[in-house]
């Protein structure tokens, strides 16, 4: 029962880990979006629409680009523009869902897309995916879980050994001063803020073709925001996010397997676990950091 | 987002970028219904007809629709008048929905004079219950309580799933509603044959005094002293900036939770699951396209109202899915958004 949870735990864990990892880039750069859980629907929808048309990897194709359009209608507004950023990015998140209600209808009508969804099967990595207990929760996942493990160290190095990194880091603690110094703050930003939509995107990718398996109105059901949580968690390190992202998974898929074993407890207690672990964490990390 | 910017264009100027803005969210959602290869004329005379078509789409519609976003926009207003937004109404509304709902089916018998002021405390004070944790949340540990008020909405959303399967279900134990509550409970309808109820009146008088408290008193000014700059207001004015935040959110998480005591006790009647199609979210446009004015938003409440309606409408004659409207409000958002940060860097 424990591999089973890690496997779930992982599978869970993937586009939460994607879209936070995204999160770590952007507010790296001192900008918060909640329109991620937009971009992540645009990207479920995307993957959906894409993959129908071209199989998977047209759906990861077209959920990237719905990941980059939504956000970049973010940074438009809040960088650009200069609006309130949390405001922006609930109006982002409000009319990614009536978009992508538009757009479901239109392309799969009232019955939705289910058993023609092409999806992504679990590829087993040889050897590694033999290790016990953890061989198959770790090695013999979607490709997009694999994506994670290769993103932990290439956005380290993006944040911490680029210059791009200590620009963007520069603009998030200090903008006034980045900018005297040379630093194009908005642009800087605008680029984390897509590759945040990018990431987000992808999540939606994750989302639809290696775990659920199909398309419905409002499906991230607030992963997005969950994110935005597990950002903290995780320090702001990409290593840290992938771990905090895990634990969210774990919370997630107990779920599964209380249902499947029976328990005295309600099930919507387990359905909120995230949700309270979640809090729990923004109050011990706000002891010790302010946010 | 400060009050500061929403303290200009009175009159029938400030008109303008209300309409504009509305307007400009209607007209893309036309085009992109367009562009998925809708009607769209049937959908926009739909909309038209279950917002405005007859007497009873206003009364038992619009009207009826208008009620919960007016008083959650008002309850948004309080929250940015004091720097503090409150992105959890829906959990609030959903909270003030189940304890109405607990007290309502247990007021058999009583005068509806107990009954029914009973059951509307009962939802406002639980609101404000459910946003105290992200109230000391953010004086005690400095967590914003953006997030904190987010989360606990889907927290509200197994809080109801429990209640309706759980303690609250109906007696048969078959669907997941609750049972109905007592008819002393039940607000007075005011017209005869329409859903319009006296929430209505309530909600404005809401309004009316909010508008006073605001403009007129202390309270008002501290609001909006600490809104604009909370350690000014603590070094030069004497303010105790944490706890007038904390009045505000807590007076923006009770406005929310009577919106939903409003709703099962003037128009549901029970606990169902998603009484909201949304009014949290859909109050944050009605609040900035009312121009955080309390008389702002009952004009922007009843225009989203007529929105709702007509998406209901257009969801049944024209095949278009409900939350296609929401393209209007974050369209109308965002337009607004842009115009307030205009208007402050410009002056």
């Amino acid at each position: 029962m424990i591999a089973e949870l890690l496997t779930a735990a992982v599978r869970v864990g993937t586009p939460l880990a994607l879209a936070a990892i995204g999160e770590t880039i952007v507010e790296r750069g001192g900008v918060i979006n909640l329109g991620i859980e937009g971009a992540m629907l645009a990207g479920a929808l995307g993957a959906a629409i894409g993959a129908t048309a071209a199989g998977t990897g047209g759906g990861i194709a077209v959920a990237l680009l719905a990941g980059v359009a939504a956000s970049a209608l973010f940074a438009a507004v809040a960088v650009w523009a200069r609006a309130d950023e949390i405001i922006t990015g609930t109006a982002v998140t409000l009319g990614m869902i009536g978009l992508t209600g538009i757009i479901a209808r239109r392309a799969f009508g009232t019955v939705g897309v289910g058993l023609t969804l092409p999806t992504l099967a679990p590829v087993a990595i040889p050897g590694l995916s033999r290790l016990p207990l953890v061989g198959d929760a770790l090695f013999n996942q979607s490709p997009l879980t694999y994506l994670v493990y290769l993103l932990v160290p290439a956005a380290s190095w993006l944040l911490f050994g680029s210059r791009f990194g200590l620009e963007l880091r520069a603009s998030g603690e200090s903008p006034s001063s980045a900018a005297a110094a040379g630093v194009p703050v908005r642009r800087v930003r605008t680029i984390a803020i897509l590759v945040g939509g990018a990431l987000a995107g992808l999540a939606g990718a994750s989302l639809v073709l290696a775990q659920v398996g199909t398309f419905t109105e409002r499906m991230t059901g607030g992963r997005g925001f969950i994110a935005i949580a597990i950002v903290i968690l995780g320090g702001r390190r990409p290593g840290g996010v992938a771990a905090a992202s895990l634990l969210f998974g774990a919370a997630t898929a107990v779920q599964y397997v209380v249902q499947a074993s029976g328990s005295a407890l309600p099930y919507q207690l387990w359905l909120a676990l995230p949700y309270l672990l979640a809090l729990a964490v923004l109050a011990i990390s706000g002891r010790s950091r302010r946010i | 987002m400060t009050a500061s910017g929403a303290e200009r264009g009175r009159g029938w100027r400030g008109l303008l970028p209300i309409i504009g803005a509305f307007g400009l969210g209607v007209l893309l959602l036309a085009l992109f219904l367009a562009l998925a290869g809708f009607d769209v004329t049937a959908a926009l005379v739909a909309l038209w007809r279950g917002a405005f078509g007859s007497w009873s789409a206003i009364a038992s519609a619009t009207l009826v629709r208008a009620v919960p976003l007016i008083l959650l926009g008002l309850g948004f207003t309080l929250g940015v008048r004091a720097g503090a937004l409150n992105i959890g109404m829906e959990g609030q509304f959903a909270l003030g929905a189940i304890t109405a709902t607990a007290v309502g089916v247990h007021a058999n018998g009583m005068s509806p004079l107990i009954a029914i002021p009973m059951v509307l405390a009962a939802g406002a004070i639980a609101g404000a219950a459910w946003v105290l944790l992200p109230v000391v949340m953010r004086l005690r540990l400095g967590v914003t309580e953006v997030i904190t008020t987010l989360l606990l909405n889907f927290l509200a959303d197994a809080a109801v799933s429990y209640a309706v399967l759980g303690p609250l279900q109906e007696p048969l134990h078959i669907y997941p509603q609750s049972a109905g509550i007592a008819a002393a409970a039940r607000l007075p309808r005011l017209l005869p044959g329409e859903r319009l109820h006296l929430g209505l009146p309530i909600v404005l008088g809401v309004a009316l005094l909010l508008a006073l408290l605001l403009s007129r008193t202390r309270w008002g000014f501290r609001l909006r002293a600490v809104g604009a700059n909370p350690v000014a207001a603590r070094i030069s004015g004497g303010i105790a900036a944490s706890g007038v935040f904390a009045s505000a959110l807590l007076w923006s998480g009770a406005l929310a939770g009577l919106g939903g005591a409003i709703e099962v006790s003037g128009v549901s009647f029970a606990l169902y699951p998603n009484l909201s199609p949304g009014y949290g979210f859909t109050a944050i446009a009605v609040a900035l396209l009312g121009r955080l004015q309390p008389l702002g938003v009952v004009i922007a409440g009843l225009l989203f109202g007529a929105l709702e309606a007509g998406a209901g409408a257009m969801q049944r004659d024209a095949g278009i899915p409900a939350v296609a409207v929401q393209v209007v409000e974050a369209v109308a958002i965002l337009t607004l958004v842009v115009l307030a940060r205009r208007e402050r860097s410009s002056s």
